[in-house]
C-alpha cells in the first residue's frame, strides 16, 4: 500500500460540545477519485477541511504522500507545526470552495499567479505562462484580464479550479463545487473535474451529484453522523448499499 | 369584457366611473406629467434666500473683501498653510500606520496584544485632543530626559526631551496618537468587512501570512476604510487648528496673530475659511480617485469619472455643432460616443 496518497486515521473533531467527526478512517490511492456523499451535517465538509488543516483535529492523524499534516513527529510525540510550515504543506493540497472565494480585486490571471509567486517563489513570468496554459485547459483563455465578478458562477468555479492547479498539488479537494451554481452551469464545472480525473489527478470530491459519482468515482464513501458508514466502488455503494442509512439517503436523493 | 382583458394591459380604473377599454396601440395614449406645485414653491423660496445671501456677501462692507485680497496670498498666510499641510500629512501617515498596527493587534489571537490595543484606543479616545496636546507641550515636566537602555535597568544614552521634541514635534506626536486611536477602529472595521472566505482561500493556497494581509485583505478592506478615512483626514486638517494653543504658526494661529494686530477680524477669518475650503475640496477630489482605484473588480463596468463625463459632453457638443454647420460634408463623429 505504498501508493496511498491521502491517509486519514481515527480523526475526531468537535466544535465545542458538538462532535462532528467521530473517528474517520479513509485511504485514497494516488490517481484515484474518491467521492464523499452524505446528508448535510454528516461531517463531509469538516473532513475535507481537516485534510488541509483549515480545521485542527482533536484526535487521530492525517498524512499526505507520507507526510503528517500539521504536525512533526519525533518518537511518540507530535509537535504542532508553525503556521509558516502549515502554509508550506498546503501548497501540496489544492482546495476548491463551494463559494469559489476568488480574489475579487485581482484579475483572473493574477488570481492564478498570486500563490505560485508568493508561496513557491516562482518567477512571475513562469507563473504567468503556467496560468495561461491552465486557463486554456478550463476553456477560459480569453478571460485572463477579466475580474471575477464579470464572470458567470460556472466560469468563476473553473477559474478557482485552475487556481488550485497552479500550485501543482499532489491532491485536489473539492468542497461541494457545484452547490452554489445555477443548474445549467453545473455541467461545465463537472466536465472540467471529469477531465482532471481522466488525467490521473488524485481527488476527493464532496458533492450531491450522484450521477457524477457513478461516472467518475473510483471509490464512493458514504458518511453519516461523523463516521464513514460504507465505502467501495460506485456499483457496490450506489446500487447495492449494505447499510440501512445509505439506502435511506440514496432513496431520498435519487 | 374577456376580450379586452386579454389584449390590453391592466390599468387602474377611476372609482365610480367606468373607463373606456384601453386601446391596443399604446401610442394612442398621451401621458400628462404630474405637477409638483409644492416642490416648485419650495425651490423658488430657496433660490430667493440664496440670492439674498450672495448679494449680502458681495455688498456688505463688513466682509472687507479688499483686506481679504491683501492677505489671502500673503507670504505669512501661505507659509502658515504649509505648516497646516505638514501637520496634517505627518499626523495622517503616522496616525494610520500606528492605527493599522493597533487594528491588527486587536484582531490578533494574543490576548496580551488585544488588551494593550484595546486599552490604548480606550484612553486616547477618552482624552480631548486639546488636553493631550497641552500634555505633550509640557512633556519635559513629565519626562525630562529620554534614553535607550535595558528596561528597568541601566540607561546607555539619553537626551534632554525638549531638545529632540520641539513644539512642532510635540504637536505631531499629539495629533498622531489621537488619530491612531480612531484610525485603528476604522482599519479594524474595514478588515472585518472582508469576507472570511478570502483569508481561508489565501491560507488554503499557502500564501504567507503578511502577504495575505497586504495583498488580499487590505486592498479589499480599503473599500470600507476609505469613506471614513476621508472623513477623518478632512477632520484632521481642520483639527490642526487646535494646535494654536501651542503657538505653532499654522493657519488659524497666524490669522489670529494678524487680526490681533490690525483688528480686521472678519476678513481674516474669511482668509482662513477660504483656505480650509480649498484644501478640503482638494482632499475630496483625491478621495474620489483613490476610492475609484480600489473599486477595481467590484463593479462590472466602473462609472466614468467627472473628467471623462465632461470630455464626452464636449465631444457631443462638437459633433452637434459639426453637423449643424457643415450639413453637406459627410460627418460621423458619433461612433465612439456611447
Amino acid at each position: 500500500m505504498s501508493d496511498v496518497m491521502v491517509d486519514v486515521r481515527g480523526v475526531h473533531k468537535s466544535f465545542g460540545p458538538l462532535e462532528v467527526l467521530r473517528g474517520v478512517d479513509l485511504r485514497v490511492r494516488a490517481g484515484e477519485v474518491t467521492v464523499v456523499l452524505g446528508p448535510s451535517g454528516s461531517g463531509k465538509s469538516t473532513l475535507l477541511r481537516t485534510i488541509n488543516h483549515l480545521e485542527k483535529v482533536n484526535r487521530g492523524w492525517i498524512s499526505i504522500d507520507g507526510e503528517l499534516i500539521g504536525y512533526r513527529r519525533s518518537g511518540n510525540r507530535l509537535h504542532e507545526l508553525k503556521e509558516k510550515d502549515v502554509l508550506k504543506q498546503r501548497t501540496h493540497i489544492g482546495f476548491v470552495f463551494q463559494n469559489f472565494n476568488l480574489f475579487p480585486h485581482l484579475t483572473v490571471l493574477d488570481n492564478l499567479v498570486e500563490a505560485p509567486v508568493a508561496a513557491l517563489r516562482r518567477p512571475r513570468k513562469e507563473a504567468v505562462e503556467t496560468a495561461r496554459r491552465l486557463l486554456a485547459r478550463v476553456g477560459l483563455a480569453d478571460k485572463a484580464d477579466a475580474y471575477p465578478r464579470q464572470l458567470s458562477g460556472g466560469q468563476q468555479q473553473r477559474v478557482a479550479i485552475a487556481r488550485a492547479l497552479a500550485l501543482e498539488p499532489k491532491v485536489l479537494l473539492f468542497d461541494e463545487p457545484t452547490s452554489a451554481l445555477d443548474p445549467e452551469l453545473v455541467g461545465e464545472v463537472l466536465d472540467v473535474i471529469k477531465d482532471l480525473a481522466r488525467t490521473g489527478t488524485t481527488m476527493i470530491v464532496v458533492t450531491h451529484e450522484i450521477g457524477f459519482a457513478r461516472e467518475v468515482a473510483d471509490t464512493v464513501v458514504f458518511m453519516d453522523g461523523g463516521v464513514v458508514v460504507e465505502q467501495g466502488p460506485p456499483s457496490a455503494v450506489l446500487d447495492e448499499p449494505q447499510h440501512e442509512r445509505t439506502r435511506a439517503f440514496l432513496s431520498k436523493v435519487l | 369584457m374577456a376580450s379586452t382583458t386579454d389584449t390590453a394591459p391592466p390599468g387602474p380604473t377611476a372609482p365610480g366611473a367606468q373607463a373606456p377599454p384601453l386601446p391596443d396601440d399604446p401610442a394612442g395614449l398621451k401621458v400628462v406629467p404630474a405637477r409638483h406645485y409644492a416642490r416648485w414653491a419650495a425651490a423658488a423660496a430657496v433660490v430667493v434666500l440664496v440670492a439674498q445671501f450672495t448679494h449680502g456677501l458681495a455688498t456688505n462692507p463688513v466682509w472687507e473683501w479688499d483686506v481679504f485680497r491683501d492677505y489671502v496670498l500673503s507670504e505669512t498666510i501661505v507659509q502658515a498653510v504649509w505648516v497646516t499641510l505638514q501637520l496634517t500629512a505627518y499626523a495622517t501617515v503616522l496616525g494610520f500606520l500606528l492605527g493599522t498596527v493597533l487594528a491588527f493587534m486587536r484582531l490578533s489571537r494574543s490576548p496580551v496584544l488585544q488588551t494593550v490595543a484595546w486599552t490604548y484606543i480606550w484612553i486616547f479616545r477618552s482624552i480631548p485632543m486639546i488636553v493631550q496636546l497641552v500634555f505633550w507641550f509640557n512633556l519635559s515636566a513629565l519626562y525630562d530626559r529620554l534614553g535607550f537602555g535595558i528596561p528597568f535597568g541601566p540607561v546607555f544614552w539619553s537626551v534632554d526631551s525638549n531638545s529632540i521634541i520641539g513644539t512642532i514635534g510635540a504637536a505631531v506626536i499629539g495629533l498622531t496618537l489621537h488619530q491612531a486611536a480612531y484610525a485603528a477602529e476604522i482599519v479594524r472595521g474595514g478588515v472585518l468587512a472582508v469576507d472570511e472566505g478570502q483569508l481561508e482561500a489565501a491560507a488554503a493556497l499557502g500564501i504567507p501570512r503578511l502577504r495575505q494581509i497586504r495583498r488580499i485583505v487590505l486592498p479589499q478592506a480599503m473599500r470600507a476604510i476609505l469613506p471614513t478615512a476621508g472623513n477623518e483626514i478632512i477632520g484632521l486638517l481642520k483639527g490642526t487648528s487646535v494646535v494654536y494653543v501651542m503657538s505653532i504658526g499654522e493657519l488659524f494661529y497666524q490669522v489670529q496673530v494678524i487680526y490681533g494686530r490690525n483688528g480686521r477680524v472678519i476678513p481674516l477669518l474669511l482668509v482662513a475659511t477660504a483656505w480650509y475650503v480649498v484644501l478640503t475640496s482638494l482632499l475630496s477630489v483625491a478621495q474620489y480617485y483613490v476610492e475609484r482605484r480600489y473599486a477595481r473588480g467590484a463593479d462590472r463596468t466602473p462609472p466614468p469619472t467627472p473628467l471623462q463625463r465632461a470630455r464626452r459632453f464636449v465631444r457631443t457638443l462638437r459633433a452637434e455643432a459639426g453637423r449643424r454647420h457643415r450639413p453637406v460634408v459627410p460627418f460621423k463623429p458619433l461612433g465612439d460616443i456611447r
